[in-house]
């Protein structure tokens, strides 16, 4: 099954929306493409979506998503997650390879791969383990996992560090031979022993082991370092620390390829929301101080930050209504994580919409080669399937309808998401997607799944 | 007062002095020959014990049931996670049995916050992991009330592994309500990287902070932290900053010697100086029953939904 069979054939009129916040404007979309932009524009037979008030972005792209299945499908499944992330204006997720089995061969990724093309909710372009298990000393087949259907272009070990500076090298220099990049879960080992929470003055009165800035720090730096010295390409996942977003700064400074992401809800929470001791608080990289947050936002909305991603990490109830030590670390975001973004940037003036789509769609998609400017091997229509292009004719229609005026409490109980881990429950957001399109065809509609 | 004693800035000036004050009462009633007391006939008091600890837990015992009330002791060893029901179905159980009070003592941080979303009794917190023990703080505050005569003004060294202490983090809390001076006194490595914004003092240095104290409390330091690399052997840290009579007599002539136990006799404090009149170590022991029936007290005896009430409530 190619992608193009999939296309709807269905034509979409969608009137007087603001591309990117922009000027509004008509849009049709037809077989699986936008073919039209302009005012007045008439399409006889189509269906009507009156956009007047809504922003159109292009599909959001995340590349840090969870899915827990294989494994753990009693806290996520391929399909939840997807209709999770549609709801959310996603139409391209990274599901991350800490599976169980983990995603460290060309079978488990094209399974993974598989999955996502029958759930039809938005594509998921699995992430290949980058050592064997993410026991973290043996390379996985990376250049079999790169020529399998799933195409996976980014190696992630993520929820653990490929802490051995030997093997992180050979990762970064074999992945060059395809054109590869490796995700990295920045966090030395050593200094994070039992680590709980951000060391810092919350620690410290909570009485829970401290996870330093430090040893996120240390591992980024020592990553750029060897980027630069075999030449490869590094992605710096969850970037959570202030210090990490000036070695960042330095390291493209220098010309290198290093680009990194932040998540909605280090950009949002800080580690004061632990004196609950609510594990849903509980997340690696932990939620850091609010000057870390300010630099956070910072360095996104000068580009030092490439993107959002949002570390969706689903959780059974019974893995978070613990004590905090035992709880596991993670938050779902997927469903969230755009009316976030509109909060903790947009309502702060540090992002237009404009800049919204080039965080949350175009550069992730770049980062991820699901722009179109890197050519696959094998499998999939790659026309068909690309992700972060902007609005215009010809683009294919892969794109969120937003209203940025809407305001709700955040609830749980509403999410696809088969977990409820959200710290956001009960927080009045900005914003609502009313409608997401995969390939032209409406996967979300009046702020529902339509099919 | 709350609901709940989980952590000593849980406590006004007001409500620590009235603990402090009923306990005084309290422990006058031990040197009577029936020791014993109606007030919470009929309380059924839980202790919820997931850590061994012989001395807290008959601490409380005691000070229960010289309170007239029924008290069910509840050993959970190991995680809650690893063997057995969790923390929330055991909460679910002592609340069907319609328990008034949970006295907690857990190895994580935190169980005693978790433990009181999920019941309706009272919770005391008596001893989280590395986080508080609010009823040694309080027992330590009325045995230094007791020994010296006054809070207000003292001045307290606190001395040892700080960092791993919920008796150092209580008692800096509580002491600082009372309007003592606390110093907090341990290697650097011991101590919590945002120690500054404690309220309180700091120094690596014990010996130049002794001659300036009125009381000492030495922590107990456990032989695990050395394999963690916290200092370099026992021996070095205890000639650093442990307790031995040379050191004793760089105190002022009045200052009390105090110690939460169990002791490391030889590490952080020395024979000599554990069994020396200026410690108030047994007294401490003895004080933390006559506290503790204060708390019990003040928790349960004021608010009083009666056991009928609850018992409705739990049916809805």
């Amino acid at each position: 099954m190619t992608a193009s069979q999939q296309t709807a054939s269905q034509t979409w009129l969608i009137r007087n929306v603001r591309p990117a916040g922009g000027p509004a404007t008509d849009l049709i979309l037809s077989e699986g493409r936008i073919t039209e932009t302009g005012s007045g524009l008439t399409a006889p037979g189509a269906q009507v979506l009156d956009g007047t008030g809504l922003i159109a972005l292009p599909g959001l792209v995340d590349l840090h998503t969870h899915l827990r299945e294989p494994g753990r499908e009693d806290a996520e499944t391929v399909l939840t997650g997807t209709q999770a992330a549609a709801l959310g204006g996603y139409t391209a997720v990274h599901a991350m390879a800490n599976t169980e089995p983990v995603a460290d061969t060309a079978g488990v990724v094209e399974q993974i791969w598989r999955l996502g093309r029958q759930a039809g909710y938005c594509d998921v372009q699995p992430v290949g383990a980058v050592t064997v298990g993410l026991e973290g000393s043996r390379l996985a087949e990376l250049g079999a996992m790169a020529d399998s259907a799933a195409r996976v272009r980014i190696f992630s070990d993520d929820g653990r560090c490929v802490s051995d500076a030997v093997l992180m090298r050979r990762a970064l220099e074999y992945v060059k031979a395809f054109g590869g990049v490796i995700a990295q879960h920045a966090q030395e080992p050593r200094l994070t022993e039992g680590a709980q929470l951000n060391e810092g003055e919350m620690s410290g009165l909570l009485g829970l082991a401290g996870w330093p800035a430090v040893a996120e720090e240390a591992i980024i730096a020592r990553d750029c370092l060897l980027t630069a010295h075999v030449g490869s390409a590094l992605h710096v996942c969850h970037v959570s620390t202030a210090g990490s977003v000036e070695i960042i700064r330095w390291a493209k400074s220098k010309g290198w390829r290093v680009t990194a992401e932040v998540t909605p809800h280090h950009l949002l929470l800080t580690d004061e929301l632990a004196a609950s001791y609510d594990p849903v608080y509980k997340v690696n990289p932990p939620l850091r101080t609010a000057a870390d947050v300010a630099a956070l936002r910072a360095g996104l909305a000068d580009g030092t930050i490439d993107c959002v991603a949002t570390d969706h990490a689903p959780h059974a109830v019974e893995d978070k209504e613990t004590e905090w030590h035992v709880a596991a670390f993670g938050m779902t975001g997927l469903e969230t994580a755009l009316r976030v973004v509109h909060a903790a940037m947009v309502e702060t003036g540090l992002l237009d919409w404009a800049q919204v789509a080039d965080r949350m769609s175009v550069r992730p998609a770049a980062i991820g080669q699901l722009d179109g400017t890197a050519i696959g091997a094998a499998g999939q229509s790659l026309s068909a399937a690309l992700h972060g292009r902007p609005l215009t004719a010809g683009s294919p229609a892969n794109l969120v309808l937003y209203d940025p005026a809407a305001r709700s409490v955040v609830d749980p109980a509403q999410h696809a998401s088969r977990s409820r881990n959200t710290p956001f429950a009960g927080m009045d957001l900005p914003g609502q997607v009313i409608a997401t399109f995969l390939r032209g065809e409406p996967v979300v509609l009046d702020g529902k799944l339509a099919r | 007062m709350k609901r709940h004693l989980i952590s000593a800035a849980d406590l006004s000036r007001d409500d620590a002095l009235l603990i402090l004050d009923t306990a005084e009462e309290l422990a006058q009633m031990a040197d009577r020959p029936i020791r014993k007391l109606p007030t919470l006939r009929g309380r059924t008091v839980v202790n919820l014990f997931y850590e061994d600890s012989t001395r807290t837990r008959i601490s409380f015992e005691a000070a229960a049931k010289r309170l007239s009330a029924d008290v069910i002791n509840f050993s959970a060893k190991g995680s809650s996670v690893a063997k057995g029901e969790s923390l929330k179905d055991t909460a679910l159980t002592l609340e069907a049995m319609g328990a008034d009070a949970v006295v907690i003592r857990h190895q994580a941080s935190g169980a005693p916050h978790r433990l009181a979303g999920w019941v309706r009794g009272s919770v005391v917190n008596a001893g989280d992991g590395t986080h508080e023990h609010p009823t040694q703080a309080l027992l330590d505050a009325f045995t230094m009330r007791r020994r010296l005569g006054r809070l207000d003004g003292l001045r307290v060294a606190i001395v040892g592994d700080v960092l791993h202490s919920r008796v150092a983090r209580s008692n800096v809390l509580l002491l600082r309500t009372l309007g003592a001076d606390v110093t907090l006194v341990a290697p650097p490595t011991l101590l919590p990287v945002a120690v500054s914004a404690w309220p309180c003092e700091i120094s690596y240095d014990l010996a130049t902070v002794l001659p300036k104290t009125d009381v000492v409390m030495m922590l107990r330091v456990q032989a695990e932290r050395m394999n963690a690399a916290y200092f370099p052997t026992v021996r070095e840290y205890s000639r650093r900053y442990g307790l031995d009579a040379a050191r004793m007599a760089l105190l002022p002539e009045h200052a009390i010697v105090m110690h939460p136990g169990p002791m490391n006799r030889g590490v952080e404090i020395a024979a000599e100086v554990a069994d020396s009149a200026r410690s108030t170590i047994v007294e401490q022991v003895a004080n933390g029953v006559a506290v503790r029936m204060a708390v019990l007290y003040l928790l349960l005896s004021g608010v009083d939904p009666g056991p009928g009430i609850e018992a409705t409530e739990v049916i809805r």
